[in-house]
């Protein structure tokens, strides 16, 4: 399938590349420097931005997102507000989740993001009821289940996939394979570390594809979404990226080498894109620069309200408990 | 009004639930044409199809995880899981995803979900077919816990958790799906977190839930003919607890016991006595009592598995030695 792209489309894909890497950046600098995330150590998709980027696009806003622990990216591009997220990060009652969720559990239900979660694998059931009531409310919904190759190997994995194929729902199983679940290599704690080899068993379609390209995703995800909205049911795609931080913001990364982690770089979607929307001319390097420029003011924005934001009253402690 | 069993109140309560409202539909391992392993959704499944009568397969995490995605999307899903042994299985789902999520997400969600599950020993199922996991449930925030012991109970109480915005896991009993009872015609429907006493008495208070209310009320006839008059309080909602008509009975008799088929440690019965403690100790003529599972796995054999349950011989025993305790402090 041919996916027409505007020049409009590439700098879209560049300016929702920038605006996760400096939203992650500044992130990962107030847990460095303030106490303002209560020591919760933030898990952060920075060298990971194309693949939401890339998903995302294909959407429509009533479309769903179940995300996973690194989902600040994911939330960003299916349309959370910066300014709600960053408060709930910082745990303030004007976040997403008035400071009750903070860095792991953010959601912003009415743009279809059913959030995050904190349970590695934990979303993928979730993501499966989303597609069994798309094709129960009889709409062309579609719903992604991001989740990363440690939640390939939980038993809600298969649970989920061989479910959506057996029932042929609306779910796009989209694997952020960056290698580590935690300190553990995939390849050390599966046979088939390819995550999307295992579509075969499922009788469904699995691509392995650069997560690093946000073009390449996109158009493997619209192949995807254009099947699902069809009822023929779900896909895997398998994202080759790479986390450039640690697991969490306070790991050491002890279990890599500096080596790799550079050859990982030298191929970041930022740093790549860049170069090939200034080689094709769709922008020239001031233009680059003020897009930017722009990213980080939103940010900066984003964390003043969230900072003057007001905590939660904590006489309101059981409030949303039930309804 | 008409005589049902407590599988037929159930099934009527799905139903009625069913015709009323499209959004609600069941899903579960052998719902369907099967009709359940309980052959609780018997007829279902030929009246509204497969659509709303959804045979899952043996994967209990996506079984409670469907659900919640339904319920998070506008439906209303009724969970069967077949056994309360399995939710073992998909405790996650349960315990970190069904009932953490609306409080996680600062309210921007409603999940109308009801998980129900049969518990309870009495068959010779064994260890994994017999438990009575409830108490597991009542300490997680987020989930409540209904566990009715009459048919009338069943369904109003059931048609209830079907329209309520919060999650449910709704607790059958294995061995009250052949008990019968009156039940009224047509639509009704029974608060949830309201106690109810199925019998009074001024001497003695007994609060209990599921089968144990029926013992209860067989001991409380037989006690009756020795002269103690017996209170028997039918908790019906264990989360969240109807502490006032508890407090009020222990106030009127000063003796309580506590009865449940689950195991005794850290069980429904320990927290009853601890808030009756704080709240009304000075009306208790003598020391609570508790009776419960012993702590061990259901066993297999009759004896041995009879051994570890309450009954009625039991319960009689119970509240005798509750009254000479307070002769031996006078």
């Amino acid at each position: 399938m041919e996916v027409e792209l505007t020049d409009k489309d590439k700098k879209d894909f560049l300016k929702t590349m920038l605006r996760i890497r400096h939203f992650e950046e500044k992130v990962y600098q107030l847990y460095l420097t303030t106490d303002k995330l209560y020591g919760m150590s933030p898990h952060l998709s920075i060298g990971q931005e194309a693949v939401p980027t890339g998903v995302c696009k294909v959407l429509r806003k009533d479309d769903y997102i179940v995300s996973t622990h690194r989902g600040h990216g994911h939330c960003l591009t299916k349309g959370a507000d910066m300014k709600f997220m960053i408060a709930e990060i910082l745990g303030k009652e004007t976040g997403y989740c008035k400071g009750r969720g903070g860095t792991m559990h953010i959601a912003d239900v009415k743009n279809g993001i059913l959030g995050a979660n904190g349970i590695v694998g934990g979303g993928l059931p979730l993501a499966t009821g989303v597609g069994i009531s798309i094709k129960y409310r009889g709409t062309d919904q579609v719903c992604i289940s991001f989740f990363g190759d440690g939640a390939s190997n939980q038993g809600t994995f298969h649970e989920s996939v061989n479910l959506c194929a057996a029932f042929k729902l609306p779910v796009i199983f989209v694997c952020e394979n960056n290698i580590y679940a935690l300190s553990t290599s995939i390849s050390k704690v599966s046979a088939t570390p390819n995550i999307a080899d295992r579509a075969k068993g499922y009788d469904i379609p699995g691509v392995i594809v650069d997560g690093m390209d946000p073009i390449a995703i996109y158009e493997q995800a619209a192949k995807a979404v254009q099947r699902a909205r069809k009822g023929d049911g779900p896909s895997i795609i398998e994202a080759k990226t790479y986390r450039f931080l640690g697991h969490g913001a306070s790991d050491n990364r002890s279990y890599r080498t500096r080596e790799e982690e550079r050859e990982w770089k030298k191929k970041g979607p930022i740093v790549r894109f860049k170069k090939r929307l200034i080689e094709e001319g769709v922008m020239r390097e001031e233009e680059i620069e003020m897009m930017e420029q722009e990213a980080k003011r939103e940010v900066e924005e984003a964390v003043e309200y969230g900072l003057s934001s007001p905590e939660p009253d904590i006489n309101d402690v059981e409030k949303y408990l039930y309804v | 009004m008409g005589i049902v069993t407590y599988r037929e109140a159930i099934n009527e309560a799905l139903r009625e639930e069913m015709e009323r409202d499209d959004k609600v539909f069941l899903l579960g391992e052998d719902v369907g044409a099967f009709g359940g392993a309980m052959a609780v959704t018997k007829g279902l499944y030929e009246k509204f199809g497969s659509k709303r009568i959804m045979d899952m397969p043996i994967s209990e995490s996506v079984i409670i995880g469907s659900a919640l995605g339904c319920a998070l999307t506008g439906l209303r899903p009724v969970a069967e899981i077949m056994f309360i042994d399995f939710t073992c299985v998909c405790m996650d789902q349960i315990v970190n995803q069904v009932a953490k999520i609306r409080y996680m997400l600062g309210g921007q969600v409603r999940v109308p979900l009801v998980i129900r599950t049969p518990g309870g020993a009495g068959k010779s199922y064994a260890a994994q077919h017999s438990q009575s996991l409830e108490s597991w449930f009542v300490h997680t925030p987020g989930i409540k816990v209904v566990m009715p012991s009459t048919p009338y109970d069943a369904k109003g109480l059931l048609k209830s958790c079907i329209r309520e915005d919060n999650p449910i896991m709704f607790i059958e009993h294995k061995l009250l799906y052949n008990t019968k009872g009156e039940i009224p015609d047509g639509d009704y429907t029974i608060p949830i977190g309201k106690a109810d006493i199925k019998r009074e008495g001024n001497g003695v208070t007994i609060a209990t839930y599921s089968r144990m209310v029926l013992f209860a009320l067989e001991a409380a006839n037989i006690l009756e003919k020795e002269g103690i008059s017996v209170e028997v309080i039918d908790l019906r909602t264990l989360s969240p607890l109807d502490m006032d008509v508890i407090l009020d009975s222990v106030k009127k008799t000063g003796h309580l016991l506590t009865v449940e088929e689950g195991n005794k440690i850290l069980g429904v019965g320990a927290e009853i006595v601890s808030r009756v403690l704080e709240k009304a100790f000075d009306y208790l003529d003598a020391p609570p009592r508790r009776l419960a599972s012993r702590d061990v796995p259901i066993p297999f054999n009759r004896d041995l598995e009879g051994a570890v349950l309450p009954d009625v011989q039991k319960i009689i025993f119970e509240v005798n030695e509750l009254l000479n305790k307070e002769k031996k402090c006078h």
